[in-house]
């Protein structure tokens, strides 16, 4: 599932709402959540999970191409710990894993 | 501070003046139709934001940590969250180098 087909179930779900409000406002909850964590701070969901930061301390890296030993400073990394229902729902799937197509028309690099 | 559903829903009011209980109602299914994809086996990926992937891990030993006694954990499939390069560089634009102490 991609973000377009995500827009695509709420809309439909949300029938009375222009297709257009939807897509902004999915776009626009996501945005909030990365705004959040690029602002150090924790997001918590009930029954889904929570993002945090966690700090990877710096570290001597190696330019992989020229073997230069090169300082890396230390950062924090986006973390997302599943919660209790999410985990439950999730844990006895068996059916075969369906990888997500990519996001045609919403192309943001990734 | 950590945000919740309910900022969430109170940011769809500001930004673009969705009414609340639409608000609350997308966010709810949002959330939902997420937990809903990974349980049905399907990857979710929310570009400029990351991957909700899933994983089948095997049965291995493992030990009650009270009683020491071993109990085998069972085959599971578990969500792991892939930050994309977008997340991630807003993420250490801003709090990069702030002082792990303070945090």
């Amino acid at each position: 599932m991609t973000k377009s087909d995500l827009i695509d179930v709420i809309a439909h779900r949300q029938s009375h709402l222009a297709y257009k409000d939807v897509e902004l406002a999915v776009k626009s909850l996501i945005d909030h959540i990365a705004q959040a964590l690029a602002s150090g701070d924790r997001v918590e969901v009930r029954g889904f999970g929570s993002f945090s930061l966690h700090y990877r301390p710096q570290r001597i890296g190696r330019n992989p191409k020229t073997g230069t030993a090169v300082r890396l400073e230390g950062k924090y990394v986006p973390h997302f710990k599943a919660g209790k229902l999410l985990r439950e729902r999730v844990r006895s799937g068996n059916a075969a894993i369906v990888p997500a197509r990519t996001d045609a028309f919403d192309a943001d690099g990734d | 501070m950590a945000l919740t559903k309910a900022d969430m829903s109170e940011k769809l009011l500001e930004d673009i003046g969705i009414n609340k209980r639409d608000g609350k109602d997308i966010v709810e299914m949002f959330f939902e139709e997420i937990r809903s994809a990974l349980e049905r086996g399907h990857q979710v990926k929310l570009s400029g934001f990351g991957n909700f992937d899933l994983r089948d891990k095997g049965e291995r030993p493992g030990r009650n940590p009270k009683t020491g006694q071993e109990v085998p954990i069972c085959a599971r499939r578990v969500v792991t969250f892939r930050p994309g390069q977008k997340l991630k560089t807003r993420v250490e634009a801003y709090v990069g180098k702030r002082d792990p102490e303070t945090r």
